[in-house]
């Protein structure tokens, strides 16, 4: 008898609750999120559906625009990855060692959520260009930063990395050092007790955070634009390329790009859910 | 619970009419100039300006608040309801489009002489100190190693006046062989290292971060870079022949209706005509329409040889249409 077992689950759910009145705050979760996701996304559909399925994939599939989702979302696995090692990195000094000045390096990390993007892009840019502080001596190496890929890695890696240390510090925090103790008195070594004790406790949340992370990144605008030098087919980021519809008047031209570039980031991130998914069930099937 | 509601409800009540009739009597004529980015300095001397020509006039009170952002968001903003009363913009594409989406008349440009335009500009390049390559003419531009600086037309208003005074020149020099004048644009972006997204932001490119060896750029742009940054850094290059830029103005008459600011938001734009006004464009590096006034400029702006987008390119909409739609002559140069 399913419906009765449904039942049963939801009347569980309800009791278990430590927030009172179930019913409230769910209609009310139910509401926000309505209002403040899901009618923009509506109407971001809406308006790239005035133009018709045809013209739709027209615009979606035009050369500059599969160029940039090639520069956009290559970047971004990039950025990504990186923000995941070195994240993950930062995350294991926070959480394991004391070193003074600590609690300024851990504010630190918070900056990038608090600046605002284009203020990180325009230092950037001051910073790597031909006459920059850094660049100045990169350029005489054959190595550009501005105005190439490379840039936009840069930018997209800045913004992102926060992510993952902010995703996996807390999980490492709650890692009991005696576990590894334990491991290493059994006879574990370094890295197995990196693979076995450690990374099964910390791959869910570095996961999360590096898919934050890619979000992220895939969806910047102002630290980029500066940036990455908006050669089109080179490194035109997408999110330019809406900026740009929108600047000729095409809103349903725009909505279209934003709609595809919605449904690529969204199948992505599915791709993450379900291989932590995939991880929990692996690692419950062994204990 | 409720008794309190009904103890509150009578002073209440009588403090909000108190407010709203006293904010009634105070009423003073609020105008909204939506403008672009390089503006802001000009309005808002001229709207003091306006305001004190105003009071002496009629004697009424008037305050006058302003926005400023890149032209094409601008119109946007105004399109989708920002309630200005008069546009100021960098291109009559831009008040097209407003006027496209009924919010005033489409033949808004003829309502105010010069084609509405109070003030001109027009497109200069901009080189490094004592022009190490000796940039001359728009022919130096497209030399093979020569590094221009210009915003994406796509997505900056004043990149489009850029892209409209090369190619008119180019089409010239060709005898309008669009082929030839196609080629030249090819090779001139083929030398841009950076499109940055709007005109401050290559301004700021070449200026201060030292990317390339000449700018495109307004004339007022570059006369204020000249003032900022010190005139022994940069110098001036007037091409052989260049665009007139005209950037108009237009009171949205259907916001302007809605407020009952007609009149004044009328008067707003016909001052500018004024010699007064005239003297404080020229101030900010704008050229004059009047005479007597850009006489008294004549050292800051020298004799150009210009075209307008009419005798260049056929008006706004050809333009725009050919050159920067998709698959245009600019997406062209970018194709495979």
């Amino acid at each position: 008898m399913p419906s009765k077992r449904t039942n049963k689950s939801w009347r569980f759910v309800t009791r278990s609750s430590p927030l009172p009145g179930f019913r409230l705050s769910f209609t009310f979760t139910l509401i926000y999120l309505t209002v403040i996701v899901l009618i923009p996304l509506a109407a971001i559909l809406l308006h790239a559906a005035r133009q018709g399925f045809i013209g739709f994939l027209h615009t979606v599939t035009a050369p500059r625009v599969l160029a940039s989702y090639r520069v956009t979302l290559g970047s971004a696995v990039v950025a990504a990855s990186l923000s995941a090692v070195f994240g993950m990195l930062l995350a294991w000094v926070l959480a394991r060692y004391d070193f003074p000045g600590k609690r300024v390096v851990d504010a630190l990390v918070d900056l990038p959520f608090a600046l605002p993007t284009a203020v990180a892009g325009i230092s950037l840019t001051a910073l790597y260009t031909e006459k920059g502080w850094i660049g100045r001596y990169l350029e005489p190496h054959g190595i550009h930063v501005a105005f190439t890929p490379v840039g936009i890695v840069m930018a997209m890696s800045f913004v992102g990395f926060p992510f993952v240390v902010r995703s996996v510090q807390p999980v490492l925090e709650d890692l009991d050092p005696a576990m590894e103790e334990a491991a290493a008195s059994l006879g574990a070594n370094v890295w197995q007790r990196f693979t076995r004790v450690i990374a099964p406790v910390a791959f869910p949340a570095l996961l999360t955070g590096t898919a934050l992370a890619f979000a992220r990144a895939a969806g910047e605008y102002g630290s980029v634009i500066f940036i990455a030098g908006n050669m089109p087919m080179k490194t035109e980021i997408t999110t330019l390329l809406i900026v740009t519809k929108l600047e000729e008047y095409d809103y349903s031209g725009a909505a279209a790009i934003a709609g595809a570039m919605l449904a690529l980031s969204f199948s992505i991130m599915l791709l993450v859910n379900l291989l932590q998914w995939w991880g929990q069930r692996r690692e419950g099937n062994r204990t | 619970m409720k008794k309190l509601y009904r103890k509150l409800a009578t002073p209440v009540t009588i403090a909000v009419l108190l407010l709203s009739s006293a904010s009634a009597l105070n009423a003073q004529t609020q105008l909204l100039n939506v403008s672009y980015d390089p503006t802001r300095e000009f309005y808002e001397g001229y709207n003091r300006l306006f305001a004190q020509h105003w009071k002496a006039t009629t004697g009424q009170d008037v305050v006058i608040n302003q926005s400023h952002g890149g032209s094409g968001k601008q119109a946007r903003a105004v399109i989708d309801g920002l309630e200005a009363d008069v546009v100021t913009l960098a291109l009559a594409y831009d008040i097209d489009a407003i006027a496209q989406n009924g919010l005033l008349e489409k033949d808004w440009q003829s309502k105010l002489p010069y084609n509405s335009t109070p003030y001109t500009s027009t497109i200069v390049l901009l080189a490094r100190k004592e022009n190490p390559l000796h940039i001359r003419d728009w022919d130096d531009l497209i030399r093979p190693g020569v590094k221009v600086i210009t915003p994406n037309p796509k997505t900056s208003g004043g990149a489009r006046w850029n892209y409209l005074a090369a190619w008119g020149y180019a089409l010239r020099k060709s005898g309008n062989n669009e082929q030839s004048a196609r080629d030249f644009m090819k090779k001139l972006y083929g030398n841009v290292p950076v499109l940055d997204s709007g005109a401050r932001g290559s301004t700021t490119t070449f200026v201060q971060r030292g990317v390339g060896d000449v700018l495109i750029a307004w004339e007022n742009e570059a006369l204020l870079a000249l003032k900022e940054f010190g005139s022994d850094k940069f110098e001036i290059v007037i091409p052989s022949a260049t665009i007139l830029a005209e950037p108009p103005v237009a009171v949205v008459d259907k916001v302007a209706r809605q407020h009952g600011t007609e009149k004044v938001a009328r008067a707003y734009l016909e001052y500018l005509y004024s010699p007064e006004a005239q003297d404080l464009a020229a101030k900010y590096f704008y050229r004059p329409r009047l005479k007597a006034v850009a006489d008294k400029y004549a050292n800051v702006f020298p004799r150009v040889n210009t075209f307008t987008v009419l005798e260049g390119c056929g008006g706004w909409q050809n333009a725009q249409a050919k050159h920067f739609s998709d698959g245009g002559t600019f997406d062209q140069i970018y194709g495979k």
